[in-house]
């Protein structure tokens, strides 16, 4: 009989196992806030970042810990890698885990605002400071800012000095000296320009500037100035001047064309610097992205990610993530990490000690003023639309349509 | 989105629970001895299969956001999802890809793996070594694969093109991932890749059920070669075919990591398919009530396929 009883009691347990699990799991929604606790007593912030290689890692360490000196808290740092934040920033917000201090891709911000897992940033008397109109804008959604942005980037025309000064021709400023250009360089297996027109959000930032420069709008593409833009990138292929394979590379594929010598000139940022400087015998020059005539201003897109501070229900850890916040964009902070990660201060009055110490971002540097936020328009709309510009692009430049017809079907499909 | 997938052996019908002896000598403790043991099994096929089933079915139904991540309110808008999925100008464009992708793949991927098997059926030395060389697309993760790929297919420095560079008749160099409608080629060319080692693999097993002594009755009767396939080999096989058919199909259907991995839909959506058309509206675009819509749409497709599998298994039974 004993032995009976035994082998029920282990039924039941093997019966009950999977209760026990269920249980388990629905019991880690104890929230972040569980052990630094009570109010006035806040000794540790969590930080979520997606900044997982170096240098990025290693710099933003420096800086963060710098900041959680100032404000006298240890850090409980986590880095995800980049395509994989949003989603575990999403299951943070439904399971009430979400860290106090959160790193955002800058377009990504409208979208976690409007869901209502970040807090204004005025109700902690944030000072955004000097910080562009158009970076601004990216953090702001229905008239309230959520989150503060250090440091930015863009992309620019970086061109082979070997190759051009053998050609003889000087770095293309407008439309009409880049086709030219690009077509006097184009020979044998090298091709004139590089650029990326891929199916992804890459592609669509990477044909921002020439769109915009051309006075388009993301709002509504089916217009004869983004029609231009694209007529542009269009000839460019059909002339031969860049390779067709342009539809699918990324622009880390097409930083690797410019290194290895299969392009004279690429479209791209100084995240590459680190790629470029592999190769020894590289020697390479950086100009703005040509506007559509001489003395057009050129009105480009910027990157980079922004902080912001989620509503963990704790107001005391919130207060302090707010200060920990406004400390990152602080002088020290923006200056430690736009040198270290080959970035520009989104604050344009420290653009100065940045160039100082790192010449080659000068073109980026001076962009800042007129950059324009990707979802200063349309903000948690943007990832259709900035679909609808990808797939207008790659059905005008392989999918046998005109530019007019492709932009008309996007913007209406 | 789609979470129900049929793997080889767990698919399809359990086999019939042996009679049990009618010794009990309780029946109501032995009752709840057998309902304990079903418990885990069960709790496991609700919990892994049946919820994200659910879950996925009624999200279709929702407006289901980035939003409904922090709020938890995900309002019901009954079909307008599938509306707005299927008026989508890239849906039929995806649907007919699914089914060229789809056919093109089985077909490739069967006719090779059942020469494959024939090949190896008859033994020479070194055929067990070379038969698992041929499991190796199984084993290289599909990440490192689709690279390797796109690096082989790249139009200018491709291995490809610059092989078919040194043959004299052949003018230019075919743009595999960058032309809208090579890319389609290309990309069910790297997934039948990919399929030959399952098709071989279940066909060569098929192979050796196969008395041996039928040939060799075969042969007196003047059976050999074409005959003996087309008389003895073809319809002794056929119940692994019809398995090696719709399990291939089913698996095809849902194909992502190949598609994402290469062309990512593109270019111009030429290789856009249900699956990456509904991982797109997930995951990128965070509209996570039409992704599921389109889950949903591909989970009915493949259940139509399931379907037959099992009315085709059960006939066999029945034989």
């Amino acid at each position: 009989m004993t032995r009976f009883s035994r082998s029920r009691v282990a039924i039941a347990a093997a019966a009950a196992l999977p209760l026990v699990l269920v249980a388990a799991c629905s019991g880690s929604d104890g929230g972040t806030g569980g052990d630094g606790g009570g109010d006035g007593d806040v000794t540790e912030l969590h930080v979520l970042d997606y900044y997982n290689n170096d240098p990025n890692k290693t710099v933003w360490q420096g800086v963060l810990d710098a900041c959680a000196t100032e404000v006298g808290v240890e850090l409980n740092r986590e880095s995800v890698p980049g395509g994989d934040l949003i989603a575990k920033v999403l299951q943070m917000s439904s399971s009430r885990t979400l860290p106090d201090v959160l790193m955002l891709d800058n377009p990504d911000v409208q979208q976690i605002a409007e869901s209502g897992a970040l807090a204004p940033l005025s109700q902690f008397g944030l000072d955004p400071g000097g910080i562009a109109e158009g970076v601004l804008s990216a953090s702001t959604y229905e008239d309230e800012l959520y989150a503060l942005q250090p440091v930015t980037n863009t992309i620019a025309l970086f061109y082979n000095t070997q190759t051009l000064a053998a050609a003889g021709i000087e770095p293309p400023t407008t439309w009409e000296e880049l086709e030219t250009a690009a077509a006097a360089l184009t020979e044998g297996d090298q091709y004139g320009l590089a650029l990326s027109a891929i199916n992804t959000y890459e592609g669509t930032w990477q044909f921002l500037p020439f769109m915009w420069s051309n006075g388009g709008d993301e709002a509504d593409i089916a217009t004869p100035e983004v029609a231009g833009a694209l007529q542009l990138w269009k000839d460019l292929l059909d002339a031969g001047s860049m390779s067709q394979s342009v539809v699918t590379w990324s622009q880390a594929d097409v930083a690797d064309q410019f290194s290895s010598g299969n392009a004279a000139m690429m479209v791209n940022g100084p995240w590459n610097f680190g790629t470029l400087a592999e190769n020894a015998e590289l020697e390479y020059g950086i100009v703005p992205i040509p506007a559509p005539a001489a003395g057009d201003t050129v009105v480009s897109p910027f990157g980079g990610e922004a902080w912001a501070v989620p509503q963990t229900g704790d107001d005391a850890r919130m207060a302090v993530a707010a200060e920990f916040v406004q400390c990152l964009v602080g002088e020290d902070a923006v200056v430690e990490a736009a040198v270290g990660t080959n970035t520009v201060p989104t604050d344009p009055s420290l653009s100065d000690t940045v160039v100082e110490q790192v010449p080659n971002l000068a073109s980026f540097a001076e962009q800042v003023p007129d950059l324009r936020a990707r979802t200063g328009e349309l903000g948690p709309e943007w990832p259709t639309q900035a679909t609808a510009i990808y797939e207008a692009v790659q059905n005008a430049l392989v999918g046998g349509m005109s530019p007019e017809d492709a932009l008309a079907q996007a913007q209406n499909g | 989105m789609t979470s129900t997938e049929i793997r080889p052996g767990s698919g399809g019908l359990a086999p019939p629970a042996p009679a049990r002896p009618a010794r009990h000598r309780s029946v109501g403790r032995s009752r709840l001895v057998q309902i304990a043991f079903l418990i885990p099994a069960t709790a496991y096929l609700v919990l892994f299969f049946g919820y994200p089933v659910v879950k996925n079915i009624t999200m279709g139904f929702q407006e289901y956001t980035t939003r409904t991540f922090y709020t938890g309110e995900a309002p019901w808008v009954g079909f307008a999802n599938y509306v707005t999925a299927v008026t989508d100008p890239v849906f039929d464009r995806a649907l007919l890809n699914t089914g060229l992708f789809t056919v093109g793949s089985i077909v490739g991927q069967f006719t090779i793996g059942l020469l494959i098997a024939l090949f190896f059926h008859r033994r020479f030395h070194l055929s067990g070594v070379l038969r698992s060389l041929l499991l190796l697309p199984w084993l290289v993760p599909m990440i490192a694969a689709s690279a390797v790929w796109r690096w082989i297919l790249d139009t200018d420095h491709g291995v490809l093109n610059r092989t078919l560079d040194l043959l004299p008749f052949l003018d230019g160099r075919p743009a595999w991932l960058t032309s809208t409608t090579l890319a389609l080629v290309a990309v069910i060319i790297v997934n039948i890749w990919l399929g030959i080692p399952f098709n071989a693999t279940i066909l060569y097993g098929g192979l050796q059920e196969i008395p041996e002594e039928l040939y060799e009755a075969g042969s007196l009767d003047g059976a050999t070669g074409a005959r003996a396939f087309w008389h003895i080999t073809w319809p002794l096989l056929r119940p692994v075919v019809t398995v090696v058919l719709v399990l291939g199909v089913v698996y095809t259907l849902k194909v992502l990591d190949v598609i994402l991995g290469l062309t990512n839909g593109g270019p111009a959506n030429a290789t856009q398919t249900i699956s990456t058309f509904s991982y797109h509206m997930s995951f990128r675009e965070f509209d996570f009530g039409v992704g599921a819509a389109l889950g949903n749409i591909l989970v009915l497709i493949s259940l139509v396929f399931a379907v037959v599998y099992l009315r085709l298994n059960r006939r066999s039974i029945d034989e």
